[in-house]
């Protein structure tokens, strides 16, 4: 397939989103919002612990109290065998996930579930779980990444066998990979000037506003029905269906309208617990985390430490790159390492490359996803270094990323040879930006940093109805959390030609509509687009035949253009085109309801690029950081909607800038969390950020009928360096660790002077 | 949780009357942006809420004809804002009030809950301090009026005795030569708890010598402090490179700051010296302004 050249009438405009008034207005139900009669509450006893032994658990005296219907605890659940799954995009350990969800042996981190309670009130719930009685026996805990991987460290799970590592005692590494391409000793032979760095990131919540909500209703005859705020409603159904031992056609699952997830929504925390309870007690219950459990239970992403090495001659080319990039965890494997390493030099066209990874185990939440898992961390470590290697070399940044730009043609050290990519388009413009030429003042610095990102397709469904005035309903099966819905109704007028005000796009529940992998990996308009583009050919297929049957012609002698049936040439005849509408009125006539569908598992995503420029301000005696300027350049593919592409590259830098600077877990001694809410988990407020001017680059994916590359997480990848070298312009010191928050940053201003004045 | 008696009193009298009967714990709502947080967050659990806003003395601001001014505890920051007198006069103290929380929070966020809530952060408190601000209180035995700073005892504990409350707060006429600022420093720009906060109240005579000065810190001790050392630093001078380093290890050396997720010992103590700097600097400058 390749991507068509025409004119569009609706790709590329900037349309309503269907969802917008009934979000201003706040009728959109969002998870919380959803009730039923007869509903009971649920509420979680979490751990205060670190990590610790469970002796055991008395529930009686909560099961006691008046309004109480029934308590839960990992007995409640039967265990499941330690073994890989294939789910989605990447593989589960569903062992691991009923620990997750319900701690068994152990419990640990602070928060981790150890019994749920539903009762008839919130309150009566939450006395409740203060009757239950919890023996543990306190073990000492790791938080640290490099601290968990020493010998000595307390280990969270000794029958745990590591992943490509190879060890007889008990670790806390679950996993090691490895990239390699060409011979890196070569490589730094090759090289003039070699340089070597460690750096750090903390741990950093995906910070959506909506905490996690469900409500589960379960019937006498063993239906299941969920409610929930979720990133893909045919996950939550097959894992709640694997946690719980139910057949999956008894599970139908709607998702509600989201507010936020960033990756954090892609796993279950509420919605097996709430499915027991309800099944138990035989009526609806309803469930929402708190901000402080969101914070304390749900996973962020990983943090990390990291060593890499970069080699190049006097001329800028880059010979050589290494790289060791190692990932927390949390309470059980899974940190995204191996995206990590395939990510961190990917912009890159470099000979010689090895990077390897270590997914650590340690007494934290379990990570989740959060846009570009892994990559932002290890681009940090590269970006950084790929800066201070352009100030060795006395080159300009992006003249630097340029001469060792990966092109069209040029093999990937993960492996792959890129397709048409616009990675250097997006050097070109940040270079010629005004922004780049702009004067700076004292204490102000600028900061350069690119990023990549593979995205994906995945499996898809969608169904196009033509109704009988004309309109149409597109149904999809992914929750909509960037404006998907009104990019897949646009696509759907411009292949029908149709107003795009008459094609209403719905998100299907999983009885609706065929499987669809989650939202995530920035799949949605990519992936799903294209079957909702496939279905509506389909019906525009079904209206030609119906437009055949009338004129009494072959098929084959109709075409569709712009909503008409016409003659495919004057030899099939003379005929008055037949509109849409026509066609959809007479449809019963025809042969029936015509309804165009499309399901298939897309490949073909083609990857992201992107280069972002920063300008900071240091007050040099508070440490404090302000970001003046910031511009972000991204090859985007095809923006069907430029105003959410727009969207997304601003809240991606957003969320990177926050990363960069304030936002961390605060432990204390004991391993409890310390800021469990917005006002000390510091996610930037809007009168942080000056405004993000995003600029597209259109490079069109080939292997898409409108060219749409995901747009959604790239545009997280490159901002923690960028802020990092702005800070190091305008200062002369360079933050190895984040964030640069303004104590972090004083103290090492104020080392580096003392340092200067001895000199 | 049980169930809450809420009370809406008219009269300072009523209000009184209720504290003091009350039987469990009875709290005083004024703008309600500390209490209701608190209450969500199940850090309080009353058996009485008694919402002052109904008594017309709390909720009025008057110049009064000697140029002072009379400011209700439950008059909110947004309303001070919008007055071009206080504003003019004081505007260290403005700024203090006005920056609490965000234009939603600064339609409630009164001088009475800041100063009652007791938080060593409280942003108005400092500027309250320096300005030589003081409290009614009203309360079974009658009135009493005493300064700001000693209102708060220790972290979430004021003086007030069972049945009293804050009524009202007296600011002076703004001073010949007089200036006055506030500065904090948040990680971010607002939405934040001062890690550290500054309030300082100077008067300079025509040669621009400082003639009085008062020096408030605030988050930096269990109570916000008045740092009589930094203030002597200054005073008698020109505001010379001399006098403001003095004034920048006096300021240091009074912090008594506790290390916790908000800030470093070390950096608090840093902090206050430089935001005692800038205060003093722009204060000087509106004293110049006249
Ligand atoms: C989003 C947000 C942001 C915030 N940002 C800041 C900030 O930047 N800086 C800052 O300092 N604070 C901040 N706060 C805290 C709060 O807004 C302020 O402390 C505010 O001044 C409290 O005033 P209030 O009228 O709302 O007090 P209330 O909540 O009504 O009362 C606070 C406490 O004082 C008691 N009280 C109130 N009035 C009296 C009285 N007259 N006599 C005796 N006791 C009384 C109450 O019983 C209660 O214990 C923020 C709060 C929120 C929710």
């Amino acid at each position: 397939m390749s991507s068509e050249r025409r004119e569009y009438k609706w790709v590329g405009t900037r349309q309503i989103r269907p969802d917008g008034h009934d979000k201003v207005t706040g009728r959109a139900k969002f998870g919380s919002d959803f009730s039923l009669s007869g509903m009971i509450h649920g509420r979680v006893l979490r751990s205060p612990h670190a990590h610790a032994l469970i002796k055991s658990i008395d529930t009686s005296k909560a099961e006691a109290l008046p309004g109480v219907k029934a308590v839960i605890t990992s007995k409640d659940f039967k265990d499941q065998p330690s073994e890989l799954k294939p789910a989605g995009e990447g593989m589960v350990n569903y062992r691991d996930m009923t620990r997750n969800v319900m701690a068994r042996e152990k419990v640990l981190y602070d928060g981790h579930a150890v019994a749920a309670v539903a009762a008839t009130t919130v309150e009566i719930a939450e006395s409740a779980l203060k009757l239950i009685d919890v023996k543990y026996e306190v073990l000492p805990h790791v938080i640290d990444v490099d601290e968990a991987m020493k010998d000595g460290s307390p280990i969270l799970d000794d029958k745990m066998i590591p992943i490509g590592y190879d060890t007889k005692n008990p670790t806390n590494i679950a996993k090691h990979v490895e990239f390699s391409l060409g011979d890196t000793d070569e490589g730094f032979a090759a090289a003039d000037v070699v340089i070597e760095r460690t750096y750090k990131t903390e741990s950093v919540h995906q910070g959506y506003i909506e905490p996690h909500a469900v409500v589960a209703s379960v019937s006498e005859d063993g239906q299941a029905q969920i409610w929930c705020c979720t990133q893909g409603q045919f996950m939550v159904r097959t894992f709640v269906g694997q946690l719980l031992g139910m057949p999956t056609s008894s599970i139908r699952v709607t998702p509600s309208e989201i507010g936020g997830g960033f990756g954090g929504k892609t796993v279950v925390y509420l919605e097996p617990l709430a499915t027991l309870l309800s099944s138990k007690v035989g009526k609806p219950v309803k469930m929402i985390m708190t901000r402080e459990e969101v914070f304390r239970a749900s996973g962020p992403t990983s943090g990390g430490s990291m060593d890499f090495k970069i080699g190049a001659t006097n001329e800028g080319k880059i010979t050589a790159v290494t790289g060791t990039v190692r990932l927390l965890a949390g309470a059980f494997p899974g940190a995204p390492v191996a995206p990590a390493c395939m990510c961190a030099v990917a912009p890159y066209d470099i000979p010689n490359v090895h990077i390897q990874g270590y997914d650590v185990l340690v007494n934290r939440p379990k990570v989740a996803a959060y846009r570009a898992p892994g990559a932002p961390i290890s681009a940090f470590g590269a970006e950084s270094i790929v800066d201070e290697l352009a100030k060795e070399l006395g080159m300009d940044p992006l003249k630097l990323r340029k001469l060792n730009a990966a092109k069209k043609g040029t093999k990937a050290a993960y492996g792959p040879t890129f397709r048409d990519i616009g990675y250097e388009e997006t050097i070109d413009l940040a270079m010629d930006h005004d922004h780049y030429k702009a004067p700076l003042g004292p204490n102000q610095g600028r900061g350069v940093a690119s990023g990549f990102w593979f995205n994906i397709g995945g499996e898809s469904s969608a169904t196009v109805n033509i109704n009988e005035d004309g309109t149409a309903v597109v149904i999809s099966g992914n929750p909509d959390i960037g404006g998907s819905r009104a990019s897949l109704a646009m696509m759907a007028a411009e292949e029908l030609g149709i107003e795009y005000s008459d094609v209403r796009p719905i998100i299907g529940d999983t009885a609706a509509i065929g499987y669809n992998f989650l939202t995530g990996g920035s799949r949605v308009t990519f992936a799903t687009g294209l079957a909702v583009v496939e279905a509506a050919k389909d019906a525009v297929r079904q209206l030609c035949e119906r437009a055949a049957k009338i004129w009494e012609v072959d098929a084959d002698g109709v075409v569709w253009d712009d909503g008409h049936a016409k003659p495919a040439s004057s030899n099939v005849g003379e005929f008055e085109p037949l509109s849409l509408a026509a066609l959809a009125a007479q449809a019963a006539k025809t042969g029936g309801p015509i309804c165009g569908h499309n399901a298939q598992n897309v490949q073909g995503a083609g990857p992201g690029f992107a280069t972002h420029i920063c300008d900071v301000e240091v007050d040099p005696e508070t440490g404090n950081v302000s970001v003046l300027r910031y511009t972000a350049v991204q090859d985007v593919g095809r923006a069907i909607h430029p105003s959410y592409v727009e969207g997304q590259i601003q809240g991606g830098a957003v969320q990177g800038i926050g990363w960069a600077l304030n936002e961390e877990y605060i432990y204390s001694s004991n391993g409890t969390l310390e800021n469990t809410g917005f006002l000390d988990y510091r996610i930037p407020v809007a009168s942080d950020m000056p405004m993000i001017e995003a600029v597209m680059v259109e490079c069109p994916n080939d292997r898409h009928p409108y060219g749409v590359r995901g747009v959604g997480e790239v545009p997280l990848v490159p901002p923690l360096a960028a802020v990092a070298n702005a800070v190091e312009n305008a200062t002369g010191v360079r933050m190895e660790a984040l964030p640069i928050s303004p104590p972090r940053l004083l103290a090492a201003l104020d080392s580096s002077n003392i340092k200067q004045a001895a000199e | 949780m049980e169930s809450i008696e809420f009370e809406k009193p008219e009269t300072v009298d009523q209000a009184v009357a209720l504290l003091q009967g009350a039987s469990g714990n009875a709290k005083i709502l004024a703008g309600g942006t500390d209490l209701l947080v608190q209450l969500r967050a199940q850090m309080l659990e009353p058996s009485v809420i008694i919402d002052i806003k109904h008594i017309e003395e709390t909720r009025k601001l008057t110049k009064n004809s000697d140029g002072s001014y009379t400011i209700g505890a439950a008059v909110a920051g947004a309303e001070a804002g919008d007055r071009d007198d206080i504003t003019k006069d004081w505007p260290g103290v403005i700024e203090g009030w006005e920056l609490i929380g965000s234009t939603q929070v600064q339609g409630r966020a009164s001088l009475g809950g800041n100063l009652c809530n007791a938080s060593p952060a409280g942003d108005s408190v400092p500027a309250m301090v320096a300005a030589g601000m003081t409290v009614n209180i009203a309360g079974p035995n009658g009135r009493r009026t005493i300064p700001v700073e000693d209102v708060t005892v220790a972290p979430g504990r004021t003086c007030l005795e069972k049945g009293e409350f804050v009524v009202s707060f007296n600011l002076p006429a703004r001073p010949a030569g007089g200036g006055d600022a506030y500065l904090r420093l948040i990680p971010r720009t607002e939405m934040d708890i001062a890690v550290v906060g500054c309030g300082v109240a100077i008067t300079l005579d025509d040669a621009g010598v400082v003639k009085t000065a008062k020096i408030s810190l605030g988050a930096v001790a269990a109570t916000v402090l008045v740092v009589e050392d930094a203030a002597k630093a200054i005073i008698g001078t020109k505001l010379d490179a001399d006098a403001m380093s003095a004034l920048d290890a006096a300021c240091q050396a009074a912090c008594k700051p506790i290390d916790d997720k908000r800030g470093t010992i070390e950096y608090r103590t840093k902090i206050a010296g430089v935001l005692a700097r800038r205060a003093v600097t722009i204060a000087a400058e509106r004293a110049g302004e006249k």
